[in-house]
């Protein structure tokens, strides 16, 4: 046997090039005869336009096209509302492509110029003049719900986007039966994924074969292009979607349509020439989709002991301006919210309120860091109460590795499905990380630490997270007769996860030939037809299993093809180092033979092939050499379309020293148990960790995206928003469980995310350890910055 | 089309005016024209083709569009092309070996999976690169290592690989030396 690829730490097909500079982002690949588009972008968060003159650009020299909401045609109408949800009030609102008569955010797009570069672009976007008359705003979301705040949509009161309220079992009755009850309110940030790359789209239109080629750093090419037939109203088969390397997405290029994706392709077909638009950094901070910023008020009702029996959570959340991508991140943090908990009765509101920012879709994490947050900190505060440890406390409320399926009657994922934890060692994860943090021996030195005058603190933090929703993805696997290379393909689109590497594993396990003989293509809508995108850590738990089950088909295939070349039966054949073996003996044929010689051929063009031309075909029967229901080749197609969400779920812990003099905060040790079910790739896994903790760090101590009281992004480039550098991100120990999910075929979960989720509570419960001695309020904000700290230390002091 | 529609005339370049820039990139001398506010980073991927170095900022914090300028790290988005006529050039086009045997510190990057999408690699290469080849003896204690790479963002990694990666490569530096 060939050794198994699944579970092993093998290196990326991907990174040669890559590390060569011969990777094909957007911007690197050259479409002669490109013009380039830039945009002007509203000055104000909420106004009326007066008017909009854009002679003095039109005639300059290097400007080839100038569109305001007057030009673009039928595209002059509100953008897609994605994901409806009768909760959303008046259906909900979307932006159009260019604003039209008001703009809802500073850095909505006004108006759109296609020049012969970049620079020539910007300087007509300097030269259109746009009078404005500014209208009142509310940022704050308590106030932003209140009568009289000013609307963000005049037909919308109280800037009430959306109201839902889910519950399991009767909270109400164990409310009242509580021997003690807990409140904490919490508060998140505005942030945002912040991709090394930004947002790009280059569109190719050929007039003569009528088709559309778009180039687009989305993460969902095959919804992309659905979208764009319809909104251009040409057969989908006429559009090719191509997400070729993109340099990161967090969720962010799963929102579809900013509104460069669709006036790119219409201006490439209207002036007939290729045309790019690449965003840069500062439209990436104020028209690319944002996140986080929610405030919670929980509640818990528990017994004495620390037993919490039901959960109250009203939060309400930050959409933006527009709610294009519907409920799905507020949702997320709703059915999220009673983390690994048994806590059988539970009730959850959200209110989903307008402001005039940019919108809010997913960004990795996609409302769990929310819910963590709430959870977390309540449960902190409820072991404080009742004189509990709070390591202790947790596991007294864990639902145990027996009582798998759990379901949360009554709480809709977001698959719409009720929530169903599918398995889980919590208590395990909780020990693991207890014993190797070595708790007790650090209890003791943050004592002598203490009466030494300094401050150390433990936090920990929780959580679980639902990945691999559906609907559905394909694989599909071709051994190629010539090289036989093995092909295989799906409908989703790579931001660096290292898809090509892990699906190859899959595929390589089955039909026995070394990883890097497995050529992978996705992000193309003609490599693969059917499916839907990547995000929601679903990739390798609905394409992996879709490719695994395929693979397995093909294996079938192989086998039987080979037993008939070797004449033997199926039974006496084994596949390994791209041949396939007669068991104990030294015959063998060559996937490319078997390949070749599944495919009956007019025309030799090598050795094997002559082997299958029509006058020497390999099959044995004596019909037509393609038997009646018999494909040429070895090709099979698949699909994995999941039950329900499968849940993962891990504890990260820190140790901290605090220096009152900097209000700085070090973190002395970070620790990571995680549990995603069986790993394909023990490696890319880890990496997938480690990069969400650095994303948490960032989100727990720095990012955010600020803005001033009319609206005015704060934080729209490196310098103000403060993304960390390898000195500020700790060197985190990652330990890994695996408790295979019974709900695909190959046992994993999502791990995309999970990384992200709890550093903020860790960080807040650490600090909270660290500083008991000066008698500071509870930690209840993130990001938690220098001056936050100051602020709770003053009030310390003063009081 | 029963309209009948005229084809555009558009200009093949912007009217902007162009000087002449002589420049050595990767060991070849080149001369070409080019607008005085074209900046480096756009000259090297656009009108040299080479594509490898990354913009991740345009503001000179990020480091994706780290290319060596005479001998040192430098950030092509913070310089125009013009400033850059007689200087010499190397980017991540120019470190693998001819054959396209990866250099040490390309290898160590995949060995300790320092990459995720890639977009920010090119930028780490070359920043160490340019560290390891004027620094005979670094200092690989964690702290050093994440002050050499602190001027250069990764959104994916979270580093940790990163910072095991420039230790290997000093490794496999020190064996290929022998
Ligand atoms: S692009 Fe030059 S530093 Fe960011
Ligand atoms: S690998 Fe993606 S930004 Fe560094």
């Amino acid at each position: 046997m060939s050794t198994r690829q699944f579970g092993e730490p093998v290196q990326r097909n991907a990174d040669p090039a890559l590390l060569k500079g011969e990777g094909a982002f957007i911007d690197d690949i050259s479409l002669p005869g490109a013009l380039h588009a830039a945009f002007v972008r509203s000055a104000h968060a909420r106004a009326r336009i007066r008017s909009i003159d854009t002679s003095q650009a039109e005639v300059l020299p290097d400007v080839v096209a100038v569109y305001t909401a007057d030009d673009i045609g039928a595209l002059d109408a509100e953008l897609p509302m994605l994901i409806p949800h009768p909760c959303i009030t008046s259906g909900g609102k979307t932006q159009r492509p260019l604003a039209r008569g008001d703009v809802f955010y500073a850095g909505q797009c006004i108006a759109m110029v296609v020049a012969v570069d970049r620079y020539a672009a910007e300087d007509a976007c300097a030269a259109i003049a746009v009078e404005y008359e500014p209208l009142p705003v509310e940022l704050d979301l308590d106030r932003a719900v209140a009568d009289g705040a000013p609307l963000v949509h005049d037909d919308i009161p109280n800037n009430v986007a959306a109201h839902f309220v889910q519950q399991s079992g009767d909270p109400d009755a164990a409310f009242a039966a509580a021997e003690h009850t807990t409140t904490v309110r919490v508060r998140l940030e505005r942030s945002t994924a912040a991709p090394m790359e930004c947002r790009a789209v280059a569109a190719r239109w050929d007039g003569v074969s009528g088709e559309l080629t778009v180039w687009d750093s989305t993460q969902a090419t095959i919804s992309v292009r659905g979208g764009l037939a319809s909104l251009f109203d040409i057969d989908e088969d006429r559009i090719r979607v191509i997400a070729p390397n993109v340099g990161g997405g967090f969720g962010q290029k799963i929102m579809m349509f900013h509104p460069d994706e669709i006036l790119v392709p219409y201006a490439a077909m209207e002036l007939d020439r290729p045309v790019k638009y690449i965003e840069d950094r500062v439209e990436n901070f104020i028209g690319a989709s944002q996140e986080r910023a929610q405030i919670h008020e929980i509640s818990l009702a528990a017994r004495k002991d620390g037993t919490v029996l039901a959960l109250r959570d009203s939060f309400v959340h930050d959409t933006g301006a527009f709610i294009p991508y519907g409920i799905a991140v507020a949702q997320v943090a709703s059915t999220s919210i009673a983390g690994p908990y048994r806590i059988p009765d539970i009730w959850v509101e959200m209110t989903l309120v307008y402001t005039p920012c940019v919108q809010v879709t997913p960004y990795r994490g996609c409302g769990r860091p929310q819910a963590c947050f709430a959870i977390e900190r309540a449960l902190d505060q409820l072991a404080d109460e009742l004189g509990i440890d709070r390591t202790e406390i947790r596991r007294r409320n864990f639902i145990g590795p027996g009582e798998f399926p759990y379901v949360r009657d009554g709480l809709l994922f977001a698959d719409g499905l009720a929530v169903n934890y599918d398995s889980g060692e919590y208590e395990k994860a909780l020990d693991l990380i207890t014993e190797t943090v070595d708790l007790a021996s650090f209890r003791t030195e943050q004592e002598a630490a203490r009466a030494a005058g300094r401050y150390l603190g433990f936090g920990l933090g929780f959580y679980v997270e639902g990945t691999g929703l559906g609907p559905y993805e394909g694989g599909h696997v071709k051994v190629h007769p010539i090289t036989g290379k093995v092909y295989v393909t799906t409908g989703l689109t790579s931001q660096g996860q290292g898809h090509e590497t892990v699906f190859a594993q899959i595929a390589a396990d089955q039909v026995g030939c070394d990883v890097k003989d497995v050529i992978f293509a996705e992000g193309d809508t003609q490599a693969h037809e059917w499916g839907v995108a990547t995000f929601a850590s679903r990739a390798a738990v609905v394409s992996g299993n879709a490719i695994h089950k395929a693979a397995v088909k093909a294996r079938a295939r192989i086998i039987a093809a080979a037993a008939n070349m070797l004449e033997t039966d199926e039974d006496s054949i084994e596949l390994r180092d791209g041949r396939a073996w007669i068991v104990d003996g030294n015959r063998s044929v060559s996937l490319a033979e078997i390949a070749t010689a599944s495919n009956p051929l007019r025309y030799a063009f090598n050795e094997a092939s002559q082997t299958a031309t029509q006058f020497a075909p390999a099959s044995t029967h004596d019909g037509p050499p393609l038997a009646e229901g018999q494909a040429p080749g070895i090709e099979e197609t698949d699909y994995f379309s999941p039950s329900h969400a499968t849940w993962a779920y891990g504890v990260h812990a820190a140790i901290v020293e605090f220096f009152p003099d900097t209000c700085a905060m070090e973190i002395r040790r970070y620790l990571c148990i995680h549990d995603c079910g069986n790993m394909i790739n023990p490696m890319i896994v880890e990496g997938q960790v480690m990069g969400g903790i650095g994303q948490g760090i960032g989100g727990a101590f720095y990012e955010r995206c600020a803005f001033d009281e009319n609206g005015t992004p704060l934080a729209a480039n490196f310098m103000d928003f403060l993304m960390p550098y390898a000195t500020e991100v700790p060197d985190a120990e990652i330990l890994h469980m695996e408790t295979p999910s019974p709900l695909n075929p190959l046992g994993i979960k999502g791990v995309g995310e999970a990384g992200t989720i709890p550093v903020s509570q860790v960080v807040a419960s650490a600090m909270e350890d660290a500083l008991a001695p000066l008698g500071i309020a509870p930690v209840r904000e993130s990001p938690m910055s220098p001056d936050m700290i100051h602020r709770l230390l003053s009030e310390a002091r003063s009081r | 089309m029963a309209k009948s529609v005229l084809k555009k005339a558009i200009p093949a370049t912007s009217s902007d005016p162009r000087i002449p820039v002589t420049l050595t990139i990767n060991g070849e001398t080149v001369t070409r024209e080019a607008s005085p506010r074209l900046l480096l980073s756009d000259f090297i991927r656009h009108e040299l083709g080479l594509t490898g170095t990354h913009v991740g900022c345009e503001h000179g914090v990020c480091g994706c569009c780290t290319v060596m300028i005479d001998g040192r790290a430098g950030r092509s988005c913070l310089a125009f092309a013009v400033q850059a006529d007689g200087a010499e050039i190397r980017t991540i086009e120019g470190v693998a070996a001819g054959d396209g045997t990866l250099h040490p510190i390309q290898q160590a990057m995949m060995e300790c999976h320092g990459l995720q999408c890639g977009y920010c690699t090119p930028g780490f290469v070359m920043s160490m690169l340019s560290y390891l080849e004027e620094t005979p003896e670094p200092d690989l204690s964690e702290t050093a290592i994440r002050e050499v790479l602190s001027g250069n963002l990764c959104r994916c990694t979270g580093y940790n690989n990163i910072v095991k990666a420039f230790r290997r490569s000093v490794e496999l530096m020190n064996a290929a030396e022998g």
